[in-house]
């Protein structure tokens, strides 16, 4: 093509990844023509997704090992070798995809095979042409900066989840043109992939809970954890937590919020002692009612909250508690 | 086994943060530094190795002379030895820059595991792992959640995936896993360790050249986010601001 915007998406086994399709709708919001790649095999329900939406071209690109070696499973190298072929052939002027688990096994070593800086987790760009600064967020939320590009090359820029809106992703009118391609990787693969597993039944459901508490570190030890469950269980809420919490294993990492454990929205988040890094706000910043209770009141999680209070839960939590008993 | 482990010292993430609009980088004087959280899991997972297979660890780091102290705290958990490679502008830099100076640090010596973390916590880009194990044409795997690796040199890495999925990868060595935070416990250095520390060498080598071309980006504007939505602060006592939410949200304990 020459010029336009080139999206990288991923597949997952229900067709086109969320991510990916909301950064289908940033570059379609952006104006001109958009191509679209997707890495490895596809089968017809991704193809049809991909061809049904508002794009110029759909590239499904897969690649093949000799005497079929490491078939069907995710390869970073086969990801790099047909992306970066499909870059050099079509010289987009900017190349978007989401900044996934996957993209950031892959899309630094696609920027380094192809002499390109890669600006990742954006959440937006502001100005034209050679003026464009993209907007990312730096020191796990609390700051964020305008990046600015030099040198030759198209743009590569991995996006955070939510830039942009799935309602505002546009269809076609008619079905976009699709061509398959695969390409011969030369040697043996060099990683060997096991089929994805999630371990063990989960048995608690965030999702549905009306009410949550949700402790992170502030929290301290595990033996505070019994003033949190006291407040939710005063509450009737369900109790849930930051990822640091889970790492140190002072809550089972079923009641994990954020983007490698549950997704929840309910009626009230109350956050005790969390920071509100980008990948625990992504699980619950759609919450209905958000309160926040932190000492530091630069912490990002007051950014998407409702309430606010700056303060140390272990003063502020035994007084909730004590007015909710009287209330 | 032969382990090198990159490691960087960032802006402790449990003080408020001082932002300097004019070098669009931090009050360097206000800031205490810390080694970054996934670097120290990564150190643990080397040191676990090293422990159970014998060999050395190394760690490395690309930074200004207070960088130093990672190195030592490093050494004193029980790193082998250390390379520093002293540079004021590291902030400042590519994670293709820094990729390719700690691949430079790093040729020369026959690496069977090199472990980077998964994410700066400062920068944050999430990419130097991924950027070095393409400079040194090493396999890869990434956001490991558990890394084993035998005597013979074969390695098992557990991958994170979205949304509490995993995935298992087998690679050889040598071969480069970026590590997750959580992945282990790391061990505290204790008084003999810092002891012991001191013996260790730390060699330092001053970055005089820049490879060309490769920092593409740079900072134009630094600043504190803004507020995506009106949040109602609470203030007065504990108490005070108990009643007061209770009021807002017209809370009740369950019966
Ligand atoms: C690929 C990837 C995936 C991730 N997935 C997730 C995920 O699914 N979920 C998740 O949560 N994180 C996830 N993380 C980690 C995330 O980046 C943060 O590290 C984590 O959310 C921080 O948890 P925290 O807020 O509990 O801890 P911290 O960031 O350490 O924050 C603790 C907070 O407690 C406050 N505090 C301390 N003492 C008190 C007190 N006495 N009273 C009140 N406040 C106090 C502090 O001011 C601070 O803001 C992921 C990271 C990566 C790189
Ligand atoms: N200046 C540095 N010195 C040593 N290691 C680094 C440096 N910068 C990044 N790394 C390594 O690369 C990982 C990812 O960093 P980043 O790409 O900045 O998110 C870190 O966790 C470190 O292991």
């Amino acid at each position: 093509m020459s010029g336009g915007i080139l999206v990288i998406v991923e597949s997952v086994a229900e067709g086109i990844s969320r991510a990916s399709l909301e950064a289908i709708a940033y570059a379609q919001g952006l104006g001109g023509p958009v191509k679209v790649i997707l890495p490895g095999a596809a089968n017809q329900t991704q193809a049809d997704a991909l061809a049904a939406l508002a794009v110029d071209e759909v590239l499904l690109a897969d690649y093949s090992y000799p005497e079929g070696a490491g078939a069907g499973g995710y390869d970073g190298d086969g990801y790099v070798a047909v992306l970066a072929e499909a870059v050099r052939r079509l010289a987009p002027d900017q190349v978007f995809l989401a900044h996934s688990y996957g993209a950031r096994d892959f899309a630094p070593r696609l920027a380094a095979r192809l002499d390109l800086t890669l600006v990742s987790d954006c959440i937006g760009q502001e100005g034209e042409g050679d003026a464009v600064a993209f907007l990312r967020q730096m020191f796990l939320g609390r700051a964020q900066a305008k990046v600015k590009v030099a040198g030759e090359g198209p743009r590569l820029v991995s996006l955070q989840a939510g830039v942009a809106r799935l309602e505002d992703l546009r269809r076609g009118s008619t079905p976009a043109p699709v061509s398959r391609t695969s390409l011969a990787m030369p040697a043996a693969p060099r990683v060997a992939a096991q089929a994805p597993l999630r371990e063990g039944e989960r048995s608690v459901d965030l999702s549905q809970a009306r009410i949550i508490v949700a402790v992170g570190r502030g929290i301290k030890t595990q033996e505070n954890i019994a003033l949190a469950k006291k407040l939710a269980d005063l509450l009737g809420a369900e109790l849930a937590a930051s990822r640091a919490v889970c790492d140190e294993g002072w809550l089972p990492i079923e009641r994990q919020v954020g983007s490698s454990g549950q997704t929840v929205a309910p009626a009230l988040y109350i956050a005790l002692g969390i920071s509100g890094a980008v990948q625990h706000l992504v699980g619950m910043k759609t919450s209905e009612t958000i309160v926040a209770i932190n000492k530091d009141a630069s912490a990002p999680i007051f950014k998407v909250a409702d309430y606010g209070i700056v303060g140390d839960l272990f003063q502020v939590v035994p007084a909730l508690i004590a007015a909710l008993e009287a209330a | 086994m032969k382990i090198a482990v990159c490691i960087k010292q960032v802006p402790s993430t449990s003080a408020p943060l001082q932002l300097d609009a004019g070098t669009r980088w931090l009050k360097e004087g206000e800031t205490t530094f810390e080694t970054n959280a996934a670097d120290n899991h990564a150190l643990e997972a080397a040191l676990a190795i090293r422990d159970q297979l014998g060999g050395e660890v190394v760690v490395l780091t690309l930074g200004p002379e207070r960088a130093t102290e990672a190195l030592r705290e490093a050494l004193a958990k029980g790193a082998d030895r250390a390379i520093h490679l002293v540079s004021d502008q590291a902030p400042g830099l590519d994670p293709a820059t820094v990729a390719s100076l700690l691949a430079s640090a790093l040729a020369g010596e026959p690496w069977d595991l090199i472990l980077c973390g998964l994410q700066s916590d400062d920068l944050g880009h999430g990419q130097t792992g991924a950027f070095l194990a393409e400079k040194l044409s090493l396999p890869q795997a990434s956001i490991a959640a558990a890394l084993e690796v035998t005597a013979e040199g074969q390695a098992r890495v557990k991958r994170e995936l979205e949304g509490g999925w995993y995935q298992w990868l087998e690679l050889a060595t040598p071969c480069l896993v970026t590590i997750q935070s959580g992945i282990n416990k790391p061990r505290y250095a204790g008084m003999k360790g810092m002891l012991a520390a001191k013996k260790k060498p730390i060699v330092k080598q001053p970055v005089t050249e820049y490879p060309a071309g490769l920092t593409r980006q740079s900072i134009d504007e630094l600043y504190y986010p803004h507020k995506a939505k009106q949040t109602r602060m609470l203030e007065g006592s504990p108490e005070a601001v108990a009643t007061q939410l209770v009021a807002a949200l017209n809370l009740r304990a369950r019966p």
